[in-house]
């Protein structure tokens, strides 16, 4: 157990450390999504009443599309110089790489959502009228359900053929529930028509069913070569 | 076993004759919904099938990622093929009914429709993942799509039946209750699409089991040849310091 916490905080600085230097996956998500809210907001060209509505979906959307591109590169790293076939050789165990990664993930987006939705807010003009602290739950329960799945799915599309167009093809089936909660949880919450609550236990129960499920499959895997 | 392969196929034949002359001529037509509602003979029968079979890959699928045993694989691997074939079927004649039923081809907030898509879009995706792996293991990676998979399928269920109960929408007639003669058609026709779903399953697993084999031939062939290759260039190796 140790190691696994001493190995996973390794992982995890070694990640971070990268990405603080070198800014690849933040700055392309960033930029990435920047586009799709302006695309979006060209497209619709909203009232405030009515964005209210639709936000929800186009905020999730801009970074689901995002997210994937930062999960494409989390593995990627690891191909260059065989560190990947170096990590399964080693007695490390095969979980602390997932969750090192998926953290690595959870924080890189959550950085890129806490940056893009007040400009999400300047430019649809939203205004909450339900209660907008529910927003912080669904949103890093959303977050997380995104990137768990996609960090496992994108170790299972490494030994695929245009790799990069596998992973969404993957990820997006399976994370319909998700999707689905986070986006009517959110129009739950800025309407304040109904109650959100039904939403964040249905993230967390997917949370924990694929959490566990990642956790159990992903050393069988990594292995799968 | 072979031998039995034409036997079941004219039985299969036979079989599906029976139930479509059943279901177009002998059983009576609905009263609220004319002769619009036969479909339901094909449609029903399909996805019973369909869930089945992905019924029976999930099953497969984790037996393989405890015991690794080739079978299994090929037999989770047709079960999706076969399955999303009849989903698909599933999912044409849903609209079609629709249409002059409910008056809209299609409505996203009813549970079966869109959790149906869902299980499909899921199959596509695992079909797709055996056909574009490079990986020698693809089954093991296949094997655990299905797993999450069929976790999936719950709680795709269960949020759409929430999101359904705040944003009523027209269902099927859950409920009511079926006339004693149309259900026993519809029982002969699912019958009829097992026998025909089970005919489909098992060529398509000779047929991967013969693919199989002959790759693995031409693999020994091509490693045979190598090995001669090199000893063929050892004495050039040799002369050539």
């Amino acid at each position: 157990m140790n190691s696994l916490w001493a190995v996973t905080l390794a992982t995890l600085k070694k990640d971070i450390r990268l990405e603080w230097r070198s800014k690849d996956a933040l700055n392309s998500m960033l930029f990435f999504s920047l586009l799709v809210v302006v695309i979006f907001a060209f497209a619709f060209d909203p009232l405030a009443e009515e964005s209210r509505h639709i936000a929800g979906g186009l905020i999730w959307v801009a970074f689901l599309f995002a997210a994937v591109v930062a999960l494409n590169q989390t593995w990627a790293r690891e191909l260059r110089n065989q560190v990947l076939d170096a990590y399964r050789v080693s007695p490390a165990p095969a979980n602390a790489l997932f969750l090192a990664k998926a953290v690595g993930n959870f924080i890189f987006v959550s950085v890129l959502e806490a940056l893009m939705t007040p400009l999400f807010v300047v430019f649809y003009n939203l205004h909450v009228l339900g209660p907008a602290w529910q927003l912080i739950p669904i949103a890093l329960l959303g977050t997380w359900a995104l990137v768990v799945n996609g960090t496992f799915f994108a170790a299972m599309s490494l030994r695929t053929r245009s790799r990069e167009i596998m992973l969404p093809l993957l990820l997006f089936p399976i994370s319909i529930p998700a999707v689905l909660g986070m986006v009517a949880g959110t129009t739950a919450v800025l309407t304040g028509d109904n109650p959100a609550h039904f939403y964040i236990v249905l993230l967390l129960t997917y949370d924990v069913v694929f959490t566990t499920a990642c956790l159990l499959l992903f050393e069988t895997i990594l292995h799968a070569e | 076993m072979k031998r039995f392969f034409p036997i079941l196929s004219i039985l299969t034949a036979i079989l599906l004759a029976y139930a479509l002359y059943q279901a177009l001529v002998v059983v009576p037509t609905d009263a609220l919904q004319g002769d619009v509602y036969r479909i339901i003979y094909y449609h029903v029968p399909s996805a019973w099938t369909a869930f089945l079979l992905f019924l029976i890959n999930f099953v497969a699928s984790i037996i393989y990622l405890i015991r690794r045993s080739p079978k299994v694989d090929i037999v989770a691997l047709v079960c999706a093929e076969v399955g999303v074939v009849f989903c698909t079927v599933v999912l044409v004649t849903g609209p079609i009914w629709a249409r002059p039923v409910w008056g809209i081809w299609w409505a996203p907030g009813d549970i079966r429709l869109t959790s149906t898509l869902v299980l499909w879009l899921i199959y596509v995706s695992y079909l797709v993942l055996r056909r574009f792996s490079t990986s020698a293991q693809t089954q093991v990676l296949a094997a655990a799509l299905a797993v999450f998979g069929a976790l999936d399928v719950p709680l795709v269920y269960f949020s759409i039946w929430f999101f359904r109960t705040q944003h009523p929408q027209p269902v099927i007639g859950g409920g009511g209750s079926m006339d004693p003669r149309m259900l026993r058609v519809l029982l002969i026709n699912w019958l009829a699409f097992l026998c025909f779903a089970f005919l489909v399953c098992w060529s398509r697993y000779r047929l991967e089991v013969l693919h199989r084999e002959v790759d693995q031939a031409h693999a020994l062939e091509s490693l045979a040849g190598a090995g001669m290759a090199e000893k063929a260039s050892l004495p050039l190796s040799r002369s050539a310091p």
